[in-house]
């Protein structure tokens, strides 16, 4: 097993110990069919024009570099500078792993794609590549994600995608995650699972990360450009951490560049309601990959809370456990409403309205940069707020009255 | 080297009478951990040669409905692996039944494979089977449990391909678990037809004992099954019974006949 973080995982997924495979032996063929067809799909000069094709002229790459000068300047820090993948189409990152793998299932001959969707930004990503390709698409969002985030449920069936609620369990992101396992078991000659975070069993972790390293690799060219010289510290939220992954992997081997991930602190970590996996957590499995897990004595799984529903899962990915192992990157938590003032400030000095599980990171900014005069921040800020309008609504009830200010 | 030898006598007595053996599965602690141990003995005496003993988990992605919300209900009811464990030690002083510990991995894992072997074995316990446990990443726990005497039984899929269905068929013991169709556990009116073709494939890579579950609810799939593998696995049409009259005093009797059913036992005393 290699220690160089880069050249992991192994031939079974496993950074160091955490990943790997751990679904009923029904998923197992599948899995090895994926592996094999990305193994292939990797190296194909024509594969990766087409991807690289609809990158640039469906979804927006590159995305800008952006400094914020107003809001540095406040801070009286740090230089901070954001990754602008809120700025993708369909409002986040989520895009380019779902332009990734829809062009895999398309070379798998899969014609029809299931999702899971927590803030539904992964599920209107799936819905809009479905759409595009002419396949059907079925995306699974618990009960709970689908009364948070109505305008992406729309979104969805806008794009001719059906959104099925789940009732299960904690009727969030996991549960999600666990009906659309079931549907694959059940359908796996014409169906693809399109998940959406660097989770789940190999090959997933490492194809999603692949898919999103882009935001990392074009970063690292924009930022010595623009600055002329490599960020001090590079900052992302992390749910399953397919954003943070996708921007730490081209700075891993610089390793002067800190790598901060950010998971969601919900009311707080002695409050119990929070998805601190790292802070709060254990290893164990869920859903197909050994990692960090927020589990009780019992080895069951515990519930989780975010104001955030793409924050709000019970497993951190294992190639974030295996960063923190190595003490490669560090992880930390942010309050709900830490989250909620990042996203006000930062609409009000910049103009730029965050999505919420992107507030995390911004907050964890905020924070750093007072004490870091003359260092660069770099923000991945994966996702646009239009989404969590409701949500801020709810939260900044002085701004929704009729003589609000 | 198993400790006892119940689950492979099981089978082998089943196979000299020239029948399939019954496999039954309970979630335990559904509707309480208290009646279990019963619930188990009721499906002995009514036919079940071997019992799978479920450990509820809270998230049950091989499951349909039915055993979903038994696993609810079961830890709703404070089933823990420790209550469970007793629960088969409380099996064990009153019957032979073999018993087999049916579980995800991540509530074993959590107890600790060392632990968890030990306590098996003490509380009479069989076999495991772990539902999420691919024999890639089996081996850890595969030898904690043989070195305690423990049968392991894994999955055969139909999506296995011939590689896969050699490593199954080679760290199984006990029996090797034929998955009949694709999907999640739940009952089904007609046993997949491509499973007796599974079978006979599987049979030309081992000699152990093969049970085919997944949809198995009624006599005609037993007696259909049987003329091909050596068991048959019922779980969600138990669960079901349990699900609608779980609180009922006659539950025993219900769970007795409706294995003397599947048994044929009724008509053919034996």
């Amino acid at each position: 097993m290699s220690n160089d973080p880069i050249q992991q995982p192994d031939s079974g997924g496993h950074f160091g110990p955490y990943g790997g495979r751990y679904v009923p032996e029904i998923l197992m063929a599948p899995l090895e069919e994926i592996e094999r067809a990305y193994a292939d799909a990797r190296q194909d000069p024509a594969f990766q024009a087409e991807l690289a094709d609809l990158l640039a002229h469906f979804a927006g790459r590159p995305t800008p570099l952006y400094e914020c000068r107003r809001l540095s300047e406040n801070l009286g820090g740090a230089r901070i500078f954001l990754k602008r993948e809120d700025l993708l189409h369909t409002g986040a990152h989520k895009i380019n792993n779902c332009l990734g793998q829809v062009l895999l299932a398309r070379r798998m001959g899969k014609t029809r794609i299931i999702a899971e969707t927590g803030a539904g930004q992964h599920g209107v990503a799936t819905a809009t590549v479905c759409a595009l390709f002419g396949l059907e698409c079925v995306v699974y969002m618990g009960e709970e994600d689908m009364r948070r985030q109505r305008l992406n449920v729309f979104r969805m069936r806008l794009l001719g995608a059906r959104v099925e609620s789940v009732t299960s369990g904690s009727r969030t992101l996991k549960d999600a995650v666990s009906e659309a396992m079931r549907d694959w078991a059940t359908n796996i000659e014409d169906t693809h699972y399109l998940l959406g975070s660097a989770l789940g069993a190999h090959p997933y972790p490492m194809m999603v990360r692949d898919f999103h390293r882009c935001t990392g690799d074009e970063a690292r060219r924009q930022i010595t450009e623009q600055a002329g010289r490599l960020p001090d510290m590079i900052v992302a939220c992390v749910g399953g951490g397919s954003n943070a992954i996708g921007i730490f992997t081209a700075f891993i081997p610089d390793t002067q560049v800190s790598l901060i991930g950010v998971e969601a602190g919900g009311r707080g970590l002695t409050t119990g309601d929070h998805a601190a996996r790292i802070a709060g957590g254990s290893p164990g499995v869920l859903q197909g990959a050994y990692s960090y897990l927020l589990q009780d004595n019992d080895g069951q799984v515990s519930l989780t809370h975010s104001v955030s529903a793409g924050l709000d899962y019970a497993l951190i990915g294992p190639e974030h456990a295996w960063l923190h192992d190595q003490g490669r990157a560090r992880y930390t938590n942010c309050t709900d409403s830490d989250a909620l003032s990042a996203a006000r400030t930062l609409a009000r000095t910049e103009g730029i309205i965050p999505a919420l599980e992107s507030s995390h990171a911004v907050a964890e900014a905020i924070r750093l940069a007072p004490e870091a005069a003359s260092k660069i921040i770099l923000v991945n800020l994966s996702g646009r707020g239009d989404k969590d309008t409701d949500i801020y609504r709810e939260n900044f009830p002085e701004l929704d009255t009729p003589d609000a200010q | 080297m198993p400790s006892s030898n119940r689950i492979a006598d099981a089978f082998a007595a089943a196979k000299a009478q020239s029948r399939p053996a019954l496999v039954a599965y309970l979630t335990a602690g559904d509707p309480s951990p208290a009646r279990s141990a019963s619930l188990a003995l009721a499906l002995n005496r009514g036919g079940a040669d071997v019992l799978e003993l479920g450990v509820p988990f809270s998230d049950p992605v091989a499951d349909g409905p039915v055993i979903q919300q038994a696993s609810d209900r079961a830890l709703k009811a404070g089933t823990n692996v420790r209550r469970v464990l007793e629960i088969a030690a409380e099996i064990r002083r009153q019957s032979a039944l073999p018993i087999v510990l049916f579980s995800y991995l991540n509530p074993l894992m959590r107890y600790g494979f060392d632990a968890l072997a030990r306590d098996a074995r003490d509380a009479g316990i069989d076999g495991c089977l772990l539902t999420d446990l691919s024999v890639e990443e089996a081996a850890g726990p595969v030898s904690k449990l043989r070195a305690a005497g423990l049968d392991t039984v894994f999955l055969a899929a139909p999506t296995s391909t011939d590689r896969r269905l050699k490593l199954v068929s080679e760290l199984s013991s006990g029996f090797v678990y034929v998955v009949s169709r694709t999907g999640v556990t739940g009952e089904r009116s007609d046993v997949a037809a491509s499973v007796e073709p599974l079978v006979n494939k599987i049979k030309s890579m081992t000699d152990k004992p093969l049970a085919v579950g997944f949809g198995v609810s009624k006599r005609e799939h037993v007696a259909a099954i049987g003329g091909y593998a050596d068991g048959v696995i019922i779980g969600s049409a138990i669960m079901r019974i349990i699900e609608q009259h779980g609180h009922a005093p006659d539950l025993e009797s219900r769970l007795e006949q409706f294995m003397r059913t599947l048994s044929g036992k009724e008509d053919s005393p034996r």
